[in-house]
């Protein structure tokens, strides 16, 4: 079959080749800048936060009337308030291991600060960032963080503070991810280093594989992996634990954390927020996420229907107008498969012109979301897919009318329409 | 004739039903899809006070020291204990207030409601006058109440309702923190939209239940929440943050005029500068004096992902119309017999014009009337969220009209080519061929 004729043929519909061609193109390059959104946001949505999560939750709370000075007599009694929630949480028969901490990963709010080589130089001097998690001796097993060297804390190592005490802890475990930016050779293990700014040194006792920030917007992007362990028990009039359950048993430990807290110290507020499971935490921490992946699928999809739609619409009034033509050639020798061949070989070409108008379209779409929005570079790999996608979308739709042309009699040619 | 023309295109319509549902309910679609994201975005960059907005400013200066310091650096977005005072004592404005935000644990005196945390703002006296906050009952303190650390407050309508049933409470007592506050007034149900004076707490939150002097929450030490940027020697300690060299406050400031606006800008400028000839502030004077847009704009306070799907929709209207010009035209042209016929009676191009216009006009209603529908489900959908901007998700008469006029200028835009295309045919032609 040679391409002439046909060509001939679409100058006489030029306009409705150009809408066909111009709504593949459009089609192409929003799906493809779409796909590549819902991908993106799926990638951030699965990466784990490094802790072992199932069985996990956290119980937030705020004392009333605790003391609000930063003055010893009220850090101790804070202190001891919080020891005192630690051991009645650590006594409950479904609960395997309690950990205070200021926030876990996920959670939104962070505490971040900056580790430098040398004493003296904070963030704005160019180091690397890190947050920091302040715990006990607990905080490896509770989270299930996996330690790939050195050694966990031990109660001997923990000491307690103000919030807001800028002293800095002398031992940390850090991520391995911060400690390969610090010391790219791999031997940070009992490394000093000088955590905000400060002039006292700290030293590296422990390395754990992997442990996500809290944040979870873009303005953590470049830190998302660095995280700091110190051997801390924060005290303000206000505390979260985590808490890892026995194995299945976390509804039950959820249940029975919050009579145990209200057992003793009755001073205190809990609300419906105040337990949650680290599932939640997740879900939540994802949600706008989730959602937008969820509503760029739906469009694509209806997008697709939507062109589909279109060009059997279009292909049938052609297939209508045609239908002397056709019978025409049926009835000089060309069978039924020419008819058919011959629609379908048309909407390729068509839509071969569209996708290639539909490639420049995606790219130039790519920058400009790239401009205005937080995007990357668009793989080629998306577009390729997109252009099968809808060449494959053209040729499905073109051929209900295609083969209705195909069964036109030879007999039509004869007749006045 | 308008009227006949409506008959022949309904008839028109009828006869190909798949075809005409298949336009109807792309457009439908596009619109409705666009009318969701434009509305939602509508909501989120509306004006949170369009009587006042212009004149109110957000002075922002920088104390910070020379460490790190880059002269093309933005001043930090709020200021020092010791800066606010300053400001706010000296009275330049038409009206001004330092804020922040916390959370402090409410003790109701009912044994059945359980002591709970309320959001609060720690504020001095002209916050009310400044931003026309409107009082169901009673009065705010006055600036005495501020200098004599009073122990008063304004609760929220909906506090209001949940302790006091409603009823007038001025004059009760509202424990917080183990301390007795007198109510001296209730708000009438304010929710700014953005959140516009403190950005740190959530741009859409909800807002605050109970209204405090500032002097009074210091003193009692009260939950103090948002964001704090500190430098050198500054540290985050509750006791000192009134000498800290931290920012952590927002200062408002009413400007009557743009001379005014000026005058003022050239005041932080000198303050700047004295501060600087005092060695307390070290970088050269860096200052700004935002209105309120400008300060959510600077701030970008609308999602991104909103915008993102607000383009999206367009685009997808885009294509939507797209196919719907397309489809018009083969249902167009495969009527060229009988618009030949109609032409050959006497009908003028014009009517014929017309006549097709009207029919495309009658898709676009209907699919305006679809797409109208599905915006009030995708708004729904919105509400749904669990976002804190979701509550405000809803469609407003403007927007309502906003969608007619769309959805019918989309589809007489889309009919333009098509009737231009049917009207071309050449009566004779279409007369012999049948």
């Amino acid at each position: 079959m040679t391409l002439h004729p046909m060509i001939a043929a679409l100058r006489r519909h030029k306009a409705g080749v150009v809408l066909i061609a111009l709504q593949i193109a459009l089609t192409l390059a929003i799906v493809c800048n779409a796909v590549f959104i819902i991908g993106q946001r799926i990638q951030r949505v699965n990466r784990p936060t490094g802790l072992d999560e199932s069985n996990l939750f956290l119980v937030s709370q705020q004392w009333v009337g605790a003391p609000s000075g930063d003055d010893p007599a009220s850090v101790d009694k804070l202190d001891s308030m919080q020891q005192a929630d630690l051991a009645a949480l650590r006594s409950l028969p479904d609960v395997a291991s309690v950990a205070p901490i200021n926030s876990l990963p996920l959670l939104n709010s962070s505490w971040n600060g900056s580790v430098a080589l040398q004493p003296g130089k904070d963030l704005r001097a160019g180091n690397a960032r890190t947050t920091y998690y302040f715990s006990d001796e607990q905080v490896l097993s509770t989270l299930g963080l996996h330690l790939v060297a050195g050694r966990a804390f031990t109660a001997a190592d923990v000491q307690h503070q103000a919030m807001h005490d800028q002293r800095g802890p002398s031992i940390v475990i850090m991520t391995k991810a911060l400690a390969d930016k610090l010391f790219p050779k791999g031997d940070a293990l009992g490394k000093v280093i000088y955590l905000n700014g400060d002039a006292a040194p700290t030293t590296i006792v422990g390395l754990v594989e992997r442990m996500q920030v809290p944040g979870v917007g873009s303005w953590t992007n470049s830190f998302t992996w660095n995280a700091t362990l110190a051997p801390t028990r924060l005290n303000a009039n206000f505390s979260r634990y985590a808490i890892r359950a026995k194995p299945g048993r976390l509804a039950a430990a959820m249940h029975a954390a919050t009579p145990a807290l209200y057992a003793t110290n009755p001073m205190r507020v809990l609300d419906d927020d105040s337990v949650k499971s680290f599932a939640d935490i997740r879900a939540e921490a994802y949600r706008a996420d989730v959602g937008m992946a969820i509503l760029m699928g739906v469009v694509c999809l209806i997008l697709l229907a939507v062109t589909a739609a279109g060009i059997v619409g279009l292909t049938s009034f052609w297939v209508g107008q045609r239908h002397r033509q056709i019978g025409v050639r049926r009835a000089l020798g060309a069978r039924k498969v020419d008819i058919l061949h011959y629609f379908q070989m048309e909407n390729l070409v068509i839509a071969s012109v569209g996708a290639v108008i539909g490639l420049l379209l995606a790219i130039g779409l790519n920058l400009l979301l790239m401009k205005h929005f937080e995007m990357d570079r668009l793989p080629v790999i998306y577009v390729l897919t997109g252009i099968v996608v809808v060449l494959a979308l053209g040729q499905g739709a073109v051929f209900v009318p295609a083969r209705r042309a195909s069964n036109v009699p030879p007999v039509t040619a004869t007749r006045a329409v | 004739m308008f009227s006949y023309y409506l008959d022949l295109a309904l008839r028109s319509l009828r006869r190909n039903k798949a075809l005409t549902a298949l336009m109807v309910v792309a457009i439908a679609l596009g619109i409705g899809a666009s009318m969701t994201t434009l509305t939602v975005l509508h909501v989120l960059s509306g004006d949170p006070l369009p009587e006042k907005s212009s004149k109110l400013f957000y002075p922002q200066i920088d104390p910070q020291d020379m460490d790190g310091y880059k002269p093309q650096d933005d001043p930090p977005a709020q200021v020092t204990w010791l800066d606010g005072i300053a400001l706010l004592h000296a009275k330049r404005g038409d009206h001004q207030a330092l804020m922040t935000g916390g959370a402090v644990p409410v003790q109701p005196a009912q044994s059945s409601i359980e002591p709970f945390f309320e959001d609060a703002r720690y504020t001095t006296a002209d916050f009310f006058p400044m931003f026309d906050v409107p009082l169901l009952f009673g009065r705010p303190w006055t600036s005495a109440d501020d200098d004599s650390h009073a122990r008063v407050v304004l609760i929220s309508r909906k506090l209001n309702d949940k302790l006091f049933q409603g009823h007038d409470s001025t004059g009760q007592t509202l424990r917080m923190e183990d301390a007795a506050f007198r109510i001296i007034g209730v708000l009438d149900g304010w929710r700014p939209s953005p959140h516009f004076y403190d950005l740190n707490s959530g741009n859409y939150s909800e807002d605050e239940g109970v209204f405090v002097p500032l002097t009074t929450a210091r003193e009692l030490k009260f939950g103090r929440s948002g964001s704090m940027d500190c430098w050198g020697k500054g540290s985050g300690g509750e006791d000192d943050l009134e000498a800290a060299s931290c920012v952590w406050l927002q200062f408002w400031v009413e400007l009557d005029s743009p001379a005014k606006a000026a005058a003022y800008k050239e005041y932080l400028l000198h303050y700047s500068q004295e501060q600087k000839t005092l060695g307390r502030f070290q970088r050269p004077p860096n200052v700004r004096l935002p209105d309120l847009m400008g300060w959510l704009d600077y701030n970008k306070v609308v999602p991104g992902d909103v915008r993102l799907q607000a383009w999206l929709a367009f685009g997808f209207l885009l294509v939507c119309l797209v196919n719907t010009v397309g489809l018009m035209l083969a249902k167009f042209l495969r009527r060229s017999s009988e618009l030949g016929v109609r032409r050959a009676l006497g009908a003028s191009k014009r009517a014929v014009f017309a006549q097709l216009l009207v029919e495309a006009g009658t898709i676009g209603l209907a699919g305006g009337i679809g797409g109208l529908l599905l915006a009030f489900v995708g708004l729904w959908l919105v509400r749904m969220q669990p976002s804190d901007y979701a509550s405000l998700a809803r469609l407003d008469l403007p927007m309502l009209l906003a969608t007619f006029l769309l959805a019918i200028g989309a589809s007489l835009l889309a009919g333009l080519l098509p009737a231009w295309r049917a009207c071309q045919v050449t009566p004779a032609l279409q007369l012999k061929s049948n």
